[in-house]
């Protein structure tokens, strides 16, 4: 098969890949654009199983092409098909990880089979093998904190950590100029990998769960950059735009977590809200005796009389996996002809878009699913918000306070409407380690308790009240 | 360039509702470097062929796990049309 045969077909796949892009520009068109996508990749895999180097390698190479593809294509469906919708942020860190995995060993590969590489192949297998294994022991951290197995959920800090993380950036920068220097000696671009790997894991376990989307954005990031210095390595167009394209969403991405956090991307990545600064103001002085406790019943009198009520999803819903609750609650609510919507924060939950993922699991129309600045303007009109499992989002002391250590972030303005029910297990801060003065306010009333069982008792008292 | 400035526009404009899938999506075209990894394991180096049959199959999970993801995620956003 002709190069300029593959080279035109590779251009048809990165378009496929932009269309599919633009394609998820609304829900109507993004399944299409998910299987342009699909076919381009299916496209640009079979050209390349007819390059003449694969073509004419033999059968052996053949045989251990088809059974990889088959390994992982078993393995990918199942993981795809089985995991539970709730567990996306652990399978998107996953998929981070092997991007970044898969460029960085074949980097490598291409290095030990290069007889006399170029200095611009050297220079961009350091690249990938830097930002491949950073990427992958990232994600795995990631993935790690977000399941809760070895390493706990707060930033993990120690004293000389950003020292250590510079010298270790310096080492791998260091040890990828021997390898431009001396391609052949293999032990450098080995010794390249393990300490970007040690850096990979010392740059992600300061993160803390709220700070995850970025993290997780940023992998993503990531992993795309990844696959574009593989393109350079293997001189690859459709690997260098599609890298590059991935790394630009997952920037964007960071960037727009970063804004809805007002913190900035350094800050978060050296976790620092936990000193940050600004005065944090005493739990017992915010909350002294105003916090007031309610029961499901009056909830459901309140309920009762509204005309629009407003759900905030937190984190604490999702862990609770009450989706599908409070989705029963408010078809019961809008029978009784309450006008119901939801207000989604960008950054609730533990990565982007994870709250809208959640109710779009319980069958919630995504027309109700309402972004952030759209949201805020009708709480005023609104006569109950019900905030289930979320804290730092609607802390007003955010846009009140302007020594507090989340000043000036951007939040669901809940304190404003009618009357605010606080579904939370206790008055514990969230991430940021800051009371909430909403739970002290005149019109906020707590409803203590997990979140389903909450839910599941408002249900019932709602039901009661209007029989 | 041009395709990367295209991409830009492009999903600036892809809304919050849709970001979860938009990184899954994007993990499944990252998994391009199947590609390289499939020239790899073509390779008669023997230690490429390894490390190439390697990125083949984590590449692979992230190609068909991405984009079967993405489709689970995305037919429940559609259904409620």
């Amino acid at each position: 098969m002709s190069s300029t045969f593959i080279n035109l077909t590779y251009l048809v796949a990165s378009a496929l890949f932009i269309f599919g892009i633009r394609g998820l520009t609304h829900p109507r068109t993004a399944v299409r654009g998910n299987i342009l996508g699909a076919t381009g990749m299916l496209l640009a895999i079979i050209a390349t199983l007819l390059d003449q180097q694969v073509f004419g390698a033999g059968t052996q190479a053949l045989v251990w092409i088809f059974s990889g593809v088959i390994l992982g294509a078993t393995v990918g469906a199942t993981l795809a098909l089985r995991i539970e919708l709730t567990a996306m942020p652990e399978m998107v860190a996953l998929l981070n990880a092997f991007g970044g995995g898969a460029s960085a060993l074949v980097a490598g590969a291409v290095l030990v089979s290069d007889n006399d590489p170029s200095s611009q192949t050297t220079i961009a297998t350091v690249a990938s093998g830097i930002i491949g294994s950073v990427t992958f022991w990232g994600s795995v951290v990631a993935f790690d904190k977000l399941r809760g197995l070895l390493l706990p959920d707060q930033p993990v800090i120690f004293p000389g950590q950003q020292v250590l993380n510079g010298l270790l950036a310096i080492t791998a920068l260091g040890l990828g100029i021997m390898v431009v220097n001396e391609p052949a000696t293999l032990s450098f671009y080995v010794g390249v990998v393990v300490v970007a790997s040690l850096l990979g894991i010392l740059l992600t376990i300061p993160i803390g769960g709220a700070d995850m989307p970025v993290a997780i954005a940023l992998l993503n990031s990531y992993s795309g950059l990844a696959a574009a210095s593989t393109g350079f390595v293997l001189s690859n167009n459709i690997l260098i735009i599609t890298g590059s394209l991935v790394g630009a969403s997952g920037i964007i991405l960071t960037t727009i977590m970063c804004k809805a956090m007002n913190r900035s991307l350094l800050n978060v990545l050296v976790g620092a809200i936990a000193e940050g600064g600004g005065t944090k103001a005493d739990a017992d002085d915010v909350y002294a005796g105003r916090v007031k406790s309610t029961s499901a019943e009056e909830v459901a009198m309140l309920l009762d009389g509204a005309r629009r009520a407003v759900i905030v999803p937190g984190y604490g819903l999702a862990v609770s996996q009450a989706q599908h609750q409070v989705r029963d609650l408010a078809n019961l609510l809008e029978s009784q002809g309450v006008e119901v919507e939801y207000a989604i924060h960008p950054v609730a939950g533990r990565m982007p878009g994870h709250m809208n993922v959640l109710m779009a699991e319980a069958d919630v129309p995504y027309d109700k699913l309402r972004e952030m600045d759209d949201i805020n303007p009708t709480f005023e009109q609104t006569d109950v918000s019900i905030v289930i499992g979320a804290n730092d989002i609607v802390n007003p002391a955010a846009r009140n306070d302007p020594s507090s250590p989340i000043a000036g972030m951007p939040i669901l303005n809940v304190d404003q409407s009618r009357t605010v029910i606080v579904i939370k297990r206790s008055l514990s801060p969230g991430f940021a380690g800051i009371p909430n003065p909403l739970f002290a306010a005149d019109n906020a009333l707590m409803l203590f308790g997990d979140g389903k069982q909450a839910v599941l008792k408002l249900i019932t008292a709602v039901k009661e009240a209007s029989s | 360039m041009l395709a990367v400035f295209v991409g830009f526009e492009i999903i600036t404009k892809v809304p919050p509702l849709l970001h979860t899938p938009l990184m899954s999506g994007s993990n499944a075209i990252s998994g391009i470097t199947i590609i390289g990894a499939i020239l790899s394991v073509s390779s008669s180096n023997q230690t490429a062929m390894v490390l190439g049959f390697l990125a083949l199959v984590i590449a692979t999970i992230n190609v068909v796990g991405g984009f079967l993801v993405t489709h689970r995620m995305l037919d429940m956003f559609k259904k409620k049309d």
